[in-house]
């Protein structure tokens, strides 16, 4: 981030509005009758973390769901490396590069540590991550390959869905409530492999609950309430008070809406 | 704007159709005395059916219970009422006590039963078929594996004794499905219906759900008996391999799918429309039972709810009103000049998804 | 006796091979095939019919049989049994026992009613003696080596390959093996063509042991499913055991008399219901 761009810099970077590898308009998604997304708008451009804040219920889970193609939004359109995608199924996704790490893991329990890792590399993509390079990065897996997963902690369990999830050499990879249950020094060491994951020039888009965690790594972000955007820019440009109110819903209604 | 909701229960068709229900009832009794026998001979297999499908569509549509055994009870059925004729019973006396010996039956069958769920419980009841069979089968006084002929009959003049016979089964047709009309519209239907839509949170809430499902199982191994107990009586003749047969299970299954799973309607509708197919399929042989099994597997996969459901939707018919309905309107005059639109299925009632929203919407 | 356990364990390996797909339906996707057992039967209708216009010796009619099972085992998935599975889980039940009356009334109808069974010529009768009393034919002792081969094959299939890895994942949770890019109705289809290839070897071996006719299929089910219920849950070996148990019952209950050998076994599988519901060799994962 560092300083800020000149004006010059600025348009000559408009151009570079294509590598948005992520683009979502105004998607809406139901869950029965209720409204769990109302319209959200935002891009993510490639190389970067974007994070998705906001509290239980604001419709997080059911963005990253959508972005994946696990739930069929009512409205709008997901834009992946200029591609619709709105209409492909979860597999034509993982195919395409976008992998979520579902909430709550969900690694498969009766398989050990290493079939879990495994079944990552199901679509053969190609790329960057390979079962060694994960076994170098997180060595105590390759000590714990053949234990089943249901016996590994929560934070064991995030570490190998994650990898699981690079195996299959995303481009853009959804985290869902990274921090989910987990303790806080296993948060911090989770994020602290971060810039090492990204090396291959991934780009990560994290939901979470934990505001300060997520901030602290993401280029842009945004915080959701109500299945609306209530704020979204750059975690430098609020202070805490204003984004606390977005989170809560504190100061007047829905959009604060950006100031980039 | 002050809104007022009644809960009510019955629906505006309920009372046309309260009178329909009695004209039908009256023609059906003097059935006998304006058709050809071999049109009241048909409509004791329809009658037969239609006790075999409501009784399958309680135990199958309300109680969860999938069952493919149910020929069980219709051979004790048949075997109880040549049993006590042997013994100098009148057949038609006797099947009240076929009915208690399918009962009696049904008690220690669900010991083993209610062990299993889903899957596992269906082909445990195909095993309960198999071992009433044989068992049966091993007792040489009841005509072992050939069967036997129903005595007790012979002396009275076929007419007469055609018409007996079709008003026994239309009788046992009617209480069939006022007893699951009753049932549905106590509390143990209350209780059934919350099991239907949610059964681990039914139980959660105190609600005795195996207790819920083992009357509908008792109540419909009676039913079943009843139906075996007039087959036999309108076949004259017990034969282990007909009555233990797993097409009983079969027709009654095609039936309720065919018709609509879950309504009380939808049974009657399938058995009629399953007894004209039979009808006019009979000259293809086992060809007609593939072309109504087909049938029933595609409206099992493709038509939610049935044919009823679809012609309920349209219409908004419903004949039995066993749920409960919220009765809205925005307040008097406004629910006067909207015409009163029902939003249905609030709590409980026939199974038909979609309505609510499609009301809620209009409203 | 000994010759009963001996007679038990060579069906018991049949038994096993039919299960085998049963438990891998109903491990990976939930699904209680009712029509498995008319599925067996169909496979052996379709040798009997296609052998004699073939011209080829009959043990090579399951390089044929097995692979064109698999084939409609894949399609029935992706056709019946996975629109039957969205609408609700008791609609699998209610369709694959339609299915069955549907199988079991076609044979009936092109095929008479009448029992069938495949000609393998002097194998079907050949036997050696262990001693004057007890003989083993070897029919019965080949069928076993096969089932065994097979079941054990599928089992290392299921843990030393890629798709059999992916099969159980999916059996574990669909929606996150989405989430690393297999489509999980595909994998059912493969499933289930494992399933119906499995079923069908059992079938056709089952014409060449004995005879078959339209109506057994429901038999064979209920034989197997006690088996497995028997043998407790998701476990292969204990079916096998199972298998074995329901042999010898049937064995002993025919010195008694004919009806208590069709009783014995059904029998034997109440009291375990009622003693033991878990069965003897249960475990936690099924497949």
């Amino acid at each position: 981030m560092g300083r800020r761009p000149n004006m010059a810099e600025v348009v000559a970077a408009e151009p570079a509005l294509s590598n948005q590898i992520l683009e979502v308009e105004g998607l809406c998604a139901h869950h029965g009758q209720l409204l769990a997304l109302d319209g959200v708008s935002f891009t993510v451009g490639e190389g970067s973390v974007f994070a998705v804040i906001g509290a239980n219920g604001a419709g997080k889970s059911t963005l990253m769901r959508s972005i994946a193609g696990l739930h069929r939004p009512s409205e709008g359109r997901v834009i992946f490396d200029g591609t619709d995608i709105t209409r492909l199924s979860t597999p034509q996704r993982v195919e395409l590069g976008i992998s979520l790490v579902p909430e709550g893991r969900r690694l498969f329990a009766s398989l050990s540590v290493e079939e879990n890792l495994l079944t990552g590399t199901y679509i053969r993509r190609s790329g960057h991550w390979t079962i060694e390079r994960v076994y170098e990065m997180f060595p105590w897996m390759w000590q714990r390959k053949n234990q089943r997963s249901s016996l590994l902690s929560g934070g064991e369990q995030q570490t190998v869905a994650i990898s699981r999830a690079l195996l299959a050499n995303p481009r853009l990879l959804l985290i869902d409530e990274l921090s989910l249950g987990l303790a806080p020094i296993v948060v911090r060491s989770i994020y602290g492999s971060l810039s090492k994951i990204m090396e291959g020039g991934l780009t990560v888009l994290i939901v979470e609950q934990d505001v300060n965690q997520a901030l602290s790594v993401a280029a842009k972000f945004q915080c959701m309430l109500e299945g609306r955007t209530t704020l979204s820019g750059k975690p430098a440009e609020f202070t805490p008070e204003e984004i606390e109110a977005a989170y809560f819903g504190l100061n007047s209604t829905s959009s604060i809406h950006g100031k980039d | 704007m002050t809104t007022f909701a009644k809960v009510k229960r019955s629906q505006h068709t309920s009372i046309p159709a309260g009178v329909l229900a009695l004209l039908i009832l009256l023609v059906l009794a003097a059935l006998p005395f304006l058709v050809y026998q071999s049109v009241t001979n048909i409509m004791v297999n329809l009658f037969i059916l239609l006790v075999l499908a409501s009784m399958w569509n309680l135990l199958a549509g309300y109680g969860g219970l999938i069952s493919v055994g149910q020929q069980a009870f219709v051979g004790l059925g048949a075997y109880g009422v040549l049993f006590l004729a042997q013994h100098g019973v009148d057949p038609f006396i006797a099947i009240p006590f076929a009915i208690l010996v399918g009962v009696v039956f049904a008690v220690p069958a669900s010991w083993f039963l209610f062990r299993l769920s889903g899957g596992y419980f269906a082909i445990a009841t195909w095993v309960i078929a198999v071992v009433a069979e044989i068992a049966i089968t091993g007792v040489p006084s009841l005509g072992g594996g050939t069967g036997a002929a129903l005595p007790g009959l012979s002396g009275i003049d076929p007419v007469q004794l055609g018409a007996d016979t079709y008003w026994a089964s239309a009788a046992v047709g009617v209480l069939s499905i006022a007893v699951v009309f009753l049932i549905m519209r106590s509390r143990l239907g209350l209780v059934l219906t919350a099991v239907r839509d949610n059964e681990i949170g039914a139980r959660s809430v105190g609600v005795k759900v195996t207790r819920a499902k083992l009357i509908v199982f008792l109540v419909s191994a009676a039913g079943s008996a009843a139906a075996g107990a007039l087959i036999a009586i309108s076949q004259l003749n017990v034969q282990a391999a007909n009555v233990f047969n797993i097409q009983w299970s079969a027709y009654m299954i095609f039936a309720v799918l065919i018709g609509g799973i879950g309504t009380i309607e939808g049974p009657i509708l399938g058995t009629v429309i399953f007894i004209v197919m039979q009808q006019e399929l009979a000259r293809f042989n086992a060809w007609y039972l593939i072309i109504v099994g087909s049938l029933a597997v595609v409206i099992a996969i493709w038509v939610k709810g049935g044919i009823w459901a679809q012609i309920s939707e349209r219409t908004g018919i419903r004949l039995f009103p066993t749920g409960y309905y919220v009765d809205t309107a925005e307040d008097e005059m406004e629910g006067k000049r909207l015409g009163r639109r029902r939003i249905s299925k609030v709590i409980g009632g026939d199974r038909q998804s979609g309505q609510l929203s499609e009301a809620a919407e209009t409203t | 006796m000994l010759n009963a356990i001996i007679q038990g364990i060579l069906l018991g390996g049949l038994v096993v091979l039919f299960a085998c797909g049963l438990s891998l339906l109903f491990g990976v996707m939930g699904v209680i095939n009712l029509a498995h057992g008319d599925i067996a039967v169909a496979a052996a209708y379709v040798a009997v019919a296609i052998v004699p216009v073939l011209h080829i010796p009959a043990i090579w009619i399951f390089a044929i049989v097995v692979p064109l099972f698999m084939v409609a085992g894949y399609i029935v998935q992706r056709l019946l049994i996975q629109p039957s599975l969205n609408s609700g889980p008791l609609t699998t039940l209610l369709v694959t026992f339609g299915l069955s009356v549907i199988i079991e009334n076609l044979l009936l109808e092109i095929f008479s009613a009448n029992s069938h069974s495949l000609a393998i010529g002097s194998l079907a009768s050949s036997a050696f003696k262990l001693s004057s009393q007890i003989s083993i034919a070897y029919l019965s002792l080949l069928i076993l080596v096969v089932s065994i081969v097979v079941v054990a094959g599928v089992q290392l299939g299921l843990y030393r390959t890629r798709t059999g890895r992916i099969i159980r994942a999916v059996a574990d949770d669909r929606e996150a093996a989405e989430l690393i890019g297999a489509d999980y109705r595909h994998i059912f289809g493969i499933a289930a063509g494992l399933a119906f290839g499995t079923v069908a070897l059992a079938g056709l071996s089952l014409a060449m042991y004995s005879q078959v006719d339209p109506s057994s299929g429901p038999d064979y089910l209920i034989f197997g499913f006690e088996a497995v219920v028997i043998g407790g849950l998701g476990s292969l070996w204990g079916t096998f055991a199972g298998g074995i148990v329901l042999g010898i019952a049937t064995t002993i209950g025919l010195f008694l008399s004919a009806n208590f050998g069709a009783l014995a076994p059904h029998i034997v599988f109440l009291l375990v219901l009622a003693l033991r519901p878990q069965g003897f060799f249960p475990k936690k994962v099924a497949v």
